[in-house]
């Protein structure tokens, strides 16, 4: 949960609140990938994530 | 105050421990795991400083992550969302990692600490670029200095010009991603069949094949400047993202655009040959690269108004360009931090912790806070005599520094390659006399046997010299300091021989091997050398040595690379110096006070390959 305040407070101070919407559903996509259990390393790409 | 500065889970895991602002220790996480650019958590690293310190973890008062992963985050999101619904590969690659670990990194900190000690300090983060210029402005001698931040992408920035002043840094301008010249360079790298982040180097060492005056050269410099990235007056520049994939996939280059563009493949990774197509690329972009750099560095003059430049970021790395920058006189002065990438990072955020949030007044240290950059762990006599015992490996012990530096100058001038362990290990990418390998300079035979029997690396690549600082100007044209082996320079013009008529036609190795100069090892193909110039205040016993070497030949230069194979992290410990002498042709390794020669020698009981042991950066 604290991790949640922050988060929703980050958006705020950086005036990126229509950010949320989109890291609900992408979050939901997200876990939907962890608990698949798929998961790639990048072989060719500079880390940009 | 105690400081413990954290970078970590991108690339380069390191730790720095600051006290009082004064610079206690730093590492690289990679030199103890072994395993090169390792981005884990920097635990080892840490114990290190800790111990240097002689400090447990309760006695930190801050930790400082250097940077920001809710906006590397928003970053992602944005880009997510900006190019939906392609871009699903990425997101797939990058959302396991971020939904575990990287969105809880304070309490992933938190605990990865605790496995250390008691953890009393509060976690805080500093933004990317603001590490890396806190890592080039505060242990820099100026009082006043435009910096000059760029690499690959920190959480948005890609580049920054900031202005450095007393003890404040203000960020005056900054280039966001995806418009990248670290990403650029990196997407050559690929191109070129080098790994991306590691290769950036070679490209740079391959970069002088090319041919400058060549028609196809020109082309593709002036098809980058079209299609690719546009640069405008002030260094600013916009890359077209139709021909850059990083966004959306898992590769750095639209391969099909490319191909149309530049009509040349991929160069198929790490294949033997390398066509002269590739060296007129690396040519192309290197020159891109460098326009850049002077442009922005321009830029950063007039809107500081400052006389001396400091410069971090991956891509000050580039020693070519750190050179022409040099060279352009936009700056008095300029200093380049020693570990210019991700590594540098955990100094400039405990730096920028120190100076910036707790006000701390600085004073800038005379020639510069990085203490030779020698600030990883050292070893005495008694632990590498254990580790001999351990090998059951024969030494002499020498108790008179000039006889022993008299005995190593006798062994070079007789074209031995000689393992040079010394003191506290260097912090950042660059070997400087304290893991290095040393040859003679003025051997014709010495570059062929460095690349191909000790560090087994593609025999393109050249070696960097150690000069007296003293003697540099005698050899090569300049007449600043260069500690760090940052800048390229050229060797003195009296003393470059001429280039035989059909030099341009000639393959790559018979190139290569032409005689360039009185020190055909260090010489690179158009006349320049990375230059480390040496002096008694920072490293007394290396410079002891180019003294006996001086004495002995007439020659103050050494041939200094990295103590390591290719793809191993520089030797930290004597045992990782003592197995990398063994699986090597190396003739003799002096570790401390103490010699030993390869041919008194036993086989390695542990014969197992390095090859194997090691991936191929």
């Amino acid at each position: 949960m604290t991790f949640l305040r922050e988060l929703l407070r980050f958006f705020v101070a950086r005036k990126k609140v229509w950010l949320i919407p989109v890291v609900a559903v992408l979050l939901l996509f997200g876990v939907l990938i962890v608990l698949t259990g798929s998961s790639a390393i990048a072989p060719f790409i500079y880390t940009i994530f | 105050m105690n400081i413990l500065g954290i970078a970590s889970y991108y690339h380069d895991a390191a730790a720095a421990l600051i006290v009082d602002g004064v610079i206690v220790a730093a590492a690289q996480e990679e030199r103890f795991t072994r395993k090169k650019h390792d981005e884990a958590f920097p635990a080892h690293a840490i114990a290190f400083v800790l111990k240097q310190g002689r400090l447990s973890l309760a006695d930190i008062d801050a930790v400082v992550f250097y940077d920001k992963p809710y906006l590397t985050f928003e970053r992602l999101l944005e880009t997510y969302h900006a190019v939906a619904p392609k871009g699903l590969r990425s997101f797939i690659a990058a959302m396991p990692v971020w939904i575990r670990e990287k969105l809880f990194m304070r309490s992933m900190l938190q605990r990865e600490l605790q496995k250390l000690g008691t953890l009393k300090a509060d976690v805080f983060f500093t933004e990317h670029h603001l590490s890396h210029a806190a890592s080039a402005f505060y242990p820099s001698p100026f009082e006043d200095a435009a910096i000059l931040t760029i690499d690959g992408v920190g959480e948005w920035a890609t580049t920054t010009i900031c202005h450095g002043k007393g003890n404040a840094i203000r960020v005056l301008k900054q280039i966001d991603f995806p418009h990248s010249l670290g990403l650029l360079y990196s997407a050559f790298t690929a191109y070129c069949g080098f790994k991306v982040n590691s290769g950036e180097y070679k490209l740079m060492g391959l970069a002088p094949y090319g041919n400058p005056s060549g028609e196809r050269t020109k082309t593709f410099e002036k098809l980058i400047r079209t299609h690719l990235i546009k640069i405008h007056d002030d260094g600013s520049f916009v890359l077209n993202m139709d021909f850059f994939a990083y966004t959306t996939g898992l590769r750095m280059y639209r391969e099909n655009a490319w191909k149309s563009l530049f009509g040349i493949p991929p160069r198929e990774r790490e294949s033997e040959q390398i066509a002269q197509e590739y060296m007129d690329l690396a040519y192309a972009i290197q020159q891109v690269t460098e326009n850049v750099v002077l442009r922005l560095a321009k830029t950063a003059q007039k809107l500081t108004g400052a006389q001396n430049c400091c410069l971090a970021g991956g891509t000050a790395l580039n020693c070519v360009a750190n050179g022409k920058l040099q060279r352009a006189g936009i700056f008095k002065h300029l200093w380049i931090q020693p570990a210019a990438g991700d590594a540098g990072g955990a100094l400039g955020a405990a730096l920028a912790y120190w100076h910036i949030k707790q006000g701390a007044v600085r004073v800038p240290a005379d020639g510069d806070a990085m203490q030779g950059a020698y600030l990883g762990p050292r070893f005495d006599d008694d632990d590498i005599r254990i580790v001999c015992r351990e090998f059951d490996a024969p030494y002499q012990s020498f108790t008179d520094e000039g006889q022993l530096c008299a005995e190593v100058a006798r062994l070079l001038d007789e074209g031995k390659v000689v393992g040079w362990f010394q003191g506290r290990m260097e912090y950042g990418p660059r070997a400087l006399g304290n893991r290095s390998i040393l040859g003679d300079a003025r051997n014709p035979d010495m570059q062929k046997k460095l690349n191909l029997k000790i560090k087994f690396r593609e025999g393109f690549r050249p070696f960097a010299p150690a000069v007296l600082e003293s003697e540099a100007v005698n050899y090569f044209a300049t007449s600043a300091t260069s500690p760090y082996m940052l800048i390229v320079t050229n060797v003195n013009k009296e003393l470059c021989n001429p280039l035989p008529p059909d030099y341009r036609t000639m393959p790559l190795l018979d190139r290569l091997y032409v005689q360039r100069s009185p020190l055909p090892a260090i010489t690179h193909i158009d006349f320049s050398a990375r230059l480390q110039t040496v002096s008694p205040k920072t490293n007394p016993r290396f410079h002891a040595l180019l003294t006996a070497f001086k004495a002995r030949t007439g020659c103050p230069v050494l041939v200094n690379t990295s103590f390591n194979v290719r793809g191993e992290p520089i030797v930290c410990t004597p045992r990782d110096a003592y197995r990398c002498f063994m699986r090597t042709e190396m003739d003799a390794l002096v570790m401390g006070n103490i010699l030993l020669l390869k041919e008194a020698q036993k086989p390695l009981a542990e014969s197992s390959d390095w090859r194997e042991t090691y991936t191929l950066d």
